[in-house]
């Protein structure tokens, strides 16, 4: 078993060493790779390990960020016009394939580590994470920008330039820090190494977010047998009526 | 203390929701109405998702109205021939207003809906009961007696055919007006969250003229019942229906309303309602001031669909 185990690593060791032959091998692990929410669900802390074996010509320094994104959806962004003297939501953009949460962790500012054009071509950051397509009506930049904003002031959406801490030249580590408001389903890991500004190395992860125990069952319920959910949850609001008319009995 | 709910999907304060509940059941209790249309706007405004919110307010009116319904019925106050009909029409109003809801949340006007609602809706009821009830303080100021209902003076709408005669109430009428405004009572309680007591009492009062004893028993005995259909349809067709949230909603609103019931018997009617007009003029208040103002932020973003 120890034996497999063993081989296994090195195989894995060798396979990074052929593919990244010139650089060094990045390995990371999650804290965990399920996150399970509970009835004391306030959100979670995953803590991200890495290591980075260069060789020692190249091992100058390097910089690391890590990108992890929520599941991705469709979201509608509206905008409220006045109307005579109300103020409606009269126009909107919907977008497609927005992830639900996006966390941008580094070890310094991610302008300092890659220039513009190699960030929004990586997919570094928030902006270049928001594809800029609609579903229909065109593009305008400005919906787009309040999708941002909106996002970032609910904790969705952020970037944290002290998030990966360089512990020694070749161990990193990173917090990733899940709000209670956390969308759940699968959240991808991105981890990316820079040398003077440029990747030398990544690695994908990925861990789950999922409800569980009683918040499962309730939340599966709803869906599975909606009409029984109702007829408990009537029942149970008929009960305590009931019980509050015993107590609370004067005459 | 945080609790995570199940189907909004996010931690709230469980005491600060137990202690909406409680306020909230204070108030329904001092003035004998179920305080949806406080809860509702509450609610929305601690950030639970306003979905979430007018179907969880189903099971949390269903439980204080049965409690005030099993009070009214021991004291032989309730006319049971009258609610059904009533029920009868609430349940076809609760039925389109949940499919006008789920409609609304489709195309993503439903706060727009529930807000412009709650101002037409509380501003008329509210004026109406102000002015009522300010002509009545008036009045019990100036000494007069206030006019009883007179015998043979009939409204053309009683005259209709489908008449029922209803012997708890002392009516001989037409079922069509009732069944009209059950229906109405149902679908604006199924989109905006709220039992409608506050609508059908004053109703059931100043246009069926239903003697003032019955009218709050039968007012709760019905919104029981169409708050019952409102849960197992939005159960069914919007799954929104929070368990966690309605259970706290329900325990804070059962203990509060005790209280706001003992504090209200020592008011006099006619400041009460006086009050209850104030305090509904201010909520529609709020909500006009939302939809009238300049928005701080006029963006709003609403994830549609999430694959898991």
């Amino acid at each position: 078993m120890i034996a497999r185990c063993l081989f296994g690593v090195l195989a894995l060791m060798f396979a990074g060493l052929a593919a990244q032959a010139q650089t060094g091998t990045l390995i990371t692990s999650l804290s965990r790779d399920l996150v399970l929410i509970q009835s004391n669900f306030t959100g979670e802390t995953i803590a991200l390990f890495g290591t980075y074996s260069a060789p020692p010509a190249t091992n100058a320094g390097y910089d690391v960020v890590v990108t992890v994104r929520g599941p991705r959806g469709a979201v509608t962004v509206r905008r409220k016009q006045q109307w005579g003297p109300f103020w409606f939501n009269l126009d909107s953009r919907r977008y497609i394939a927005i992830p639900s949460f996006i966390a941008v962790l580094s070890n310094r500012d991610i302008a300092a580590i890659a220039s513009a054009e190699v960030r929004e071509d990586l997919r570094i950051g928030i902006a270049p994470l928001i594809p800029a397509q609609t579903a229909a009506r065109g593009n305008d930049p400005e919906f787009r920008a309040s999708l941002q904003r909106i996002r970032e002031n609910e904790g969705l959406f952020f970037e944290d330039e002290e998030g990966v801490k360089l512990i020694s030249p070749t161990v990193f580590q990173a917090r990733i820090e899940l709000p209670g408001i956390a969308p759940l389903g699968k959240y991808d890991v991105d981890v990316a190494l820079f040398q003077a500004g440029a990747v030398v190395a990544s690695q994908a992860l990925s861990f789950m977010v999922t409800k569980s125990g009683t918040e499962q069952i309730i939340a599966r319920a709803s869906y599975i047998y909606p009409l029984s959910y109702g007829i408990i949850t009537s029942l149970m609001a008929l009960f305590f009526g009931w019980l509050a008319s015993v107590i609370f009995r004067r005459d | 203390m945080q609790i995570y709910l199940p189907i909004a999907e996010l931690p709230v304060n469980m005491l600060l929701v137990l202690a909406l509940g409680a306020a909230v059941g204070f108030i329904s209790g001092l003035f004998g109405v179920g305080g949806g249309f406080l809860m509702t706007p509450l609610l929305i405004f601690i950030g639970i998702p306003p979905a979430v919110v007018v179907a969880t307010q189903g099971p949390q009116i269903a439980a204080s109205s049965l409690t005030g319904s099993l009070l009214y019925w021991r004291r032989k106050a309730l006319d049971f021939r009258l609610a059904a009909v009533l029920i009868a029409g609430g349940i076809v109003g609760t039925l389109l207003g949940v499919m006008f809801f789920n409609q609304m949340r489709r195309i993503g006007q439903l706060e727009t809906v529930i807000a412009v609602s709650y101002v037409v809706l509380l501003g008329s009821i509210g004026t109406l009961i102000f002015i009522e009830s300010s002509r009545a303080l008036a009045r019990s100021r100036g000494g007069k007696v206030e006019a009883g209902r007179r015998a043979g003076r009939h409204q053309w709408y009683e005259g209709l055919p489908f008449k029922m005669r209803f012997q708890r109430s002392g009516l001989y009428i037409s079922i069509i007006p009732l069944l009209a405004i059950s229906v109405f009572i149902g679908f604006v309680g199924a989109v905006l969250g709220i039992g409608g007591g506050f609508i059908l009492v004053p109703a059931l009062i100043y246009i069926f003229r239903v003697p003032s004893n019955v009218v709050v028993g039968t007012s709760l005995f019905q919104i029981l019942f169409t708050m019952i259909a409102a849960t197992l349809l939005h159960s069914v067709s919007s799954h929104a229906v929070d368990m966690f949230l309605a259970l706290l909603l329900i325990i804070g609103g059962v203990f509060g309303a005790q209280f706001g019931a003992r504090i209200g018997t020592k008011l006099r009617s006619e400041v009460f309602r006086l009050l209850l007009a104030i305090l509904i003029l201010a909520v529609a208040a709020r909500f006009a001031a939302d939809i009238v103002t300049q928005p701080v932020e006029a963006f709003s973003a609403t994830a549609t669909e999430t694959a898991r």
